[in-house]
């Protein structure tokens, strides 16, 4: 029954090159940690994806209940802490993932920069890596604040302060993130928001792509 | 692919009437183990990703995420702390020399720096070497970042007071106090306020008073003697305002 329906789509779109292009590739003995234990090293830019899989999923399912106001930031996740079915997991989920996410992003970093596996032809998957790195610190920094407790509006004013010791343009950027050149309050809420799920996301989906694209292309770094 | 004279099309479309066979390419010719990634690494993946994902469940339900209560943008007294992986550059930015007049130091040079480097790290180590011994100087410089990163990181984690810090973001229960009360006043008259908080709701230096679960006699003496961080004979009234001190403090419950 599903080969048929796979026939009969194959037939009208051809997918089967699509996918195969994609998922069909050789993993190298020295990257398989079945064959070198030590090659485990190879696993964490899989991990760090999985863990952004589940910061995404996770992330979706707290929208359902999160206000970005704040009136009712913090009470609709003292809600979702206290009230809601499953709340506190998806939420811990969301919060232990974040801090894994970087742990995994770094060791992957580190990795790769000890393999010096950065290297002619791969320099620009390296930048695109670096930038999901600072994405990624800036998820971290946007998503701290939503809860509107004390801590996430205390540590926001000394991420503003850092942001506005930047020459020049300092006050401004602080101005585009804050929503005031001053205040830290409901503009700042509602732009950390969007900013935390539409505008990085977005960017961090892109630079995903392209990093994708390009260890598909190249193919993995060779053993030392 | 292939184009060109004799190649028949699905109807109008352009995809061609001869279909790829849909079989796994053969890696029988690749070097050593080669193993192909779909289906048979994949599986193996997945099966890591299971024990994974079942380690991360165990940690979020062992430790349920924090919340702390409600922003008071009004509470001057409290002492902010970033999540910990911001702890380094927050802890560089307490030196004399990466703050105050220096704050862009500490800010934007030494991150802006290591970042930078980080990002161009392709074209600053251009040797084709890729063994860490054979290219001392990247890998000192990252050793070097690595360390300090992990010492700063360090330093601020011993500096800051945790205690004091989980007190001022406690969620505490909302209590009407009866602020005309006798008992109410004598904590006033000596300044117990201060410290403890108008509403009794406690502060960065001392816990609050609703809800103790301490008995009269044990508020009595803590208000005598101190107790922790307070020092003894800050209450400078007579026994029998003790007395009704100790009886208010004592019946105020949490609902």
């Amino acid at each position: 029954m599903l080969n048929k329906i796979y026939d009969w789509v194959d037939e009208r779109l051809d997918i089967t090159p699509l996918w195969r292009d994609i998922a069909d590739h050789e993993v190298p003995e020295h990257v398989n940690p079945a064959h070198h234990f030590s090659a485990f090293v190879y696993c964490f830019g899989g991990l760090t994806f999985f863990v952004t899989v589940i910061q995404i999923l996770s992330g979706m399912f707290l929208t359902m209940y999160y206000v970005p106001d704040i009136k009712n930031a913090w009470e609709s996740v003292y809600y979702l802490q206290n009230e809601v079915a499953f709340g506190k997991i998806v939420r811990g989920m969301h919060h232990w993932g974040a801090s894994l996410v970087i742990v995994m992003m770094f060791l992957h970093t580190l990795r790769v920069f000890f393999q010096g596996a950065y290297k002619k032809p791969r320099e620009l998957n390296w930048i695109v890596g670096v930038l999901i790195f600072m994405v990624m610190m800036g998820l971290g920094f946007t998503g701290y604040l939503l809860p509107w407790d004390m801590k996430a509006l205390f540590a926001t004013k000394v991420g503003l302060q850092i942001a506005e010791a930047t020459p020049v343009i300092g006050p401004a950027i602080k101005t585009l993130l804050a929503g005031h050149h001053e205040i830290v309050g409901a503009q700042t809420l509602t732009r950390f928001f969007a900013i935390h799920v539409f505008f990085l996301p977005g960017a961090l989906l892109g630079l995903m792509a392209a990093h994708f694209l390009m260890i598909r292309k190249q193919g993995i770094s060779g053993p030392l | 692919m292939h184009r060109g004279k004799g190649m028949k099309f699905v109807g109008d479309s352009r995809v061609p009437a001869m279909r790829k066979p849909n079989i796994p390419k053969d890696y029988s010719e690749y070097p050593g183990k080669t193993e192909a990634f779909w289906p048979n690494f994949l599986l193996k993946e997945w099966m890591v990703g299971s024990v994974f994902l079942i380690g991360f469940l165990c940690l979020t339900v062992a430790h349920p995420s924090p919340l702390e209560r409600i922003a008071d943008p009004t509470d001057t007294s409290y002492i902010p702390l970033p999540d910990w992986y911001f702890l380094f550059l927050y802890q560089l930015l307490k030196y004399s020399f990466a703050s105050g007049p220096y704050t862009v130091v500490g800010a934007i040079i030494i991150p802006g720096l290591a970042f930078g480097a980080l990002l161009l790290a392709p074209f600053l180590d251009r040797g084709p070497e890729r063994r860490p011994s054979k290219r001392p100087v990247a890998v000192g410089m990252m050793l070097l970042t690595l360390a300090a990163i992990i010492f700063l990181t360090w330093e601020s984690v011993v500096t800051h007071d945790w205690e004091a810090a989980a007190e001022q973001g406690k969620i505490r229960a909302e209590v009407d106090i009866d602020k005309n009360a006798e008992g109410y006043k004598i904590l006033e008259a000596n300044t117990c306020l201060t410290c403890h908080g108008e509403n009794l709701q406690g502060g960065p230096a001392a816990p609050s008073l609703v809800g103790t679960g301490l008995s009269a006699e044990e508020i009595a003496n803590i208000a005598k003697n101190g107790q922790g961080g307070m020092p003894g004979g800050i209450f400078k009234g007579t026994d029998e305002e003790l007395q009704k001190l100790a009886e208010f403090v004592a019946g105020l419950k949490a609902e």
